[in-house]
């Protein structure tokens, strides 16, 4: 409780052996369109994985299935021992809390202070007490230190009172992943985390998120439409294709022909990013 | 590409056929007008005889030129009790709102059956004006200012949950799903998620029918609800004419008070 992303990497390093997430053959039909179509992968515990492909190939889909807002048409998700597609009430907002989402739109609560949206990610570990002087915006000094301590993992700290349509997209994502930290998942999920962002704000986020992982051990999945980014900052890529898996593997092993069966064509930024390497060797 | 901007482009699409708006929109002043006409046949609206008979009112105002202040210290304290049925009673439309609203808004509500429900009470109690109420309340816990403020407050409960739960519909759900995400429970959704997003508007509302409630209690007095409302009737009842112009001045002072007053509040509170 002390410092909660250090306790986290302890208990990680424990469990490594085992996957995190399988997914087995999930499939989502809406309308008669597959969505996904018998999408199977097997996450690690610390992996950073980056899900890409062009728009509409599922990616969103899988993460919203992965996050449980919406259910599977078929196939499976396991978080652990858990199948997460039969739960309800109690038991999935206690999964929920295990799993911290970041989204583009960040979708923090505008009107509340900082870090009162931080301590949104500790509702869930409350007593019984604690849980009722919630319901007034009240936590005790704990809480509180946690939140705080969290906020200055993010480079924050002086933003802590602040009502939080005051900062900008960049600082609202890092309040986010400060929410994430402390609500002690054991998945990040991030869907689009960057897209609307500009670049340097965006690079000073997914720094965060990537140091923030790896310090407490968290697993990271995160759809990014730049491939470029993925390369950069993911130990593993799955690229999908028409809700297929079409490539799995690390960005080393993503080459041209990789990147043609993803997306039908070479993306600008991985063509730059290639010349850019070769202009360096 | 030298092309001039204004150059005719043949590719381009023309434009959807015109509907007959000349005759459409012909048909919509005739059958307002008519509309209007018959409507006003059926409440024998004669605007003439307000011109021929102006004598008679003349006669009739001329006695409210001469406000009688004998009992104004009477008529002030009515005015006090007034203001106190009009601001218990918002107190216990927010009672009533609140949660009526919360469980009438489909994003908040926990079960369809339970929306339909709350939104058929706010309807009901919408429906029934609060001279209505006052008239049943008035038969249970007898005259006085009780039974008025019991009457407001139903009214408006139901006035202002229904706008409560339009506010709530209309707020952004991208926030509350950051709240659901983190493994919050539902009392925790709403008042982290939702409440931040509703506030302003609703305390706007609820100062805005605090207003109103100021006017309707000063006539509810009228059948038994308390307040100035009931020395207002027996003025004017018993062409006491002066003395009814004072409480009709009463009146106006109040509720300008109460309205800049609350306008103030409104705007500090955005």
């Amino acid at each position: 409780m002390a410092s909660p992303p250090a306790s986290r990497a302890v208990v990680e390093t424990d469990a490594a052996v085992s996957p995190v997430v399988v997914v087995g053959g999930a499939t989502k039909v809406f309308r008669g369109t597959h969505a996904l179509d018998g999408v199977s992968c097997t996450i690690l515990p610390g992996q950073f994985v980056a899900i890409v492909g062009k728009s509409g190939a599922g990616k969103t889909t899988l993460l919203r299935c992965l996050a449980c807002a919406i259910t599977l048409t078929g196939g499976s998700i396991r978080f652990g021992e858990q199948d997460v597609g039969a739960l309800r009430g109690r038991a999935l907002r206690r999964h929920r809390a295990r799993v911290g989402m970041i989204y583009q739109q960040f979708n923090l609560v505008k009107r509340l202070r900082v870090i009162d949206n931080v301590l949104v990610g500790r509702l869930a570990h409350l007593g019984r007490r604690g849980r009722w002087l919630a319901l007034a915006r009240h936590f005790d000094p704990r809480e509180q230190a946690v939140a705080l301590r969290c906020l200055d993992h993010v480079g924050l700290l002086d933003r802590v009172w602040q009502r939080t349509d005051t900062l900008s997209g960049g600082e609202q994502q890092r309040v986010a992943i400060a929410k994430i930290l402390a609500q002690q998942p054991e998945v990040i999920l991030a869907d689009e985390p960057i897209a609307s962002l500009d670049i340097s704000n965006g690079t000073l986020v997914l720094d965060t998120l990537r140091r923030t992982a790896s310090r407490a051990g968290l697993t990271v999945i995160a759809t990014l439409h730049h491939i470029d980014v993925a390369r950069r900052y993911a130990d593993r890529i799955i690229g999908l294709r028409d809700g297929r898996v079409v490539f799995d593997g690390t960005p080393a092993q993503m080459n041209e022909t990789a990147m043609l069966d993803i997306f039908g064509e070479l993306p600008a930024d991985y063509l730059t990013a290639s010349v850019g390497r070769r202009a360096a060797s | 590409m030298s092309t001039p901007l204004g150059a005719a482009i043949s590719t381009a699409p023309s434009p959807p056929p015109l509907e007959s708006h000349a005759a459409r929109r012909t048909l919509t002043v005739v059958l307002s007008a008519v509309v209007l006409a018959v409507a006003a046949r059926i409440i024998e609206m004669r605007p003439l005889e307000l011109v021929r008979d102006a004598g008679n009112i003349a006669l009739f105002l001329r006695g409210y030129l001469h406000p009688s202040f004998a009992h104004l210290p009477e008529y002030a304290w009515q005015c006090v009790v007034t203001v106190c049925i009009a601001l218990w009673g918002t107190v216990l439309a927010v009672a009533v709102a609140v949660p009526l609203g919360v469980l009438g808004a489909r994003n908040t509500s926990p079960h369809v059956v339970v929306y339909v429900l709350a939104r058929r009470v706010m309807d009901v109690l919408r429906a029934v004006n609060e001279f209505v109420f006052a008239l049943m309340f008035v038969t249970a816990v007898g005259l006085g200012p009780f039974a008025g403020m019991l009457a407001l407050g139903l009214h408006t409960g139901g006035v202002l949950g229904k706008l409560l739960s339009e506010t709530v519909e209309s707020i952004d759900p991208g926030q509350v799903e950051g709240v659901v995400a983190a493994g919050a429970g539902r009392l925790h959704v709403i008042a982290f998620g939702v409440v931040p997003q509703v506030l302003p508007n609703f305390i706007s509302y609820v100062l805005l029918r605090f207003e109103s409630d100021i006017r309707s209690a000063s006539v509810i007095g009228m059948i038994g609800g308390g307040g100035i409302g009931f020395y207002l009737w027996d003025t004017i009842r018993g062409f006491r004419d002066g003395e009814a112009a004072t409480v009709i001045m009463l009146i106006v002072a109040m509720v300008m008070v109460v309205d800049v007053v609350s306008s103030r509040i409104r705007r500090a509170a955005i």
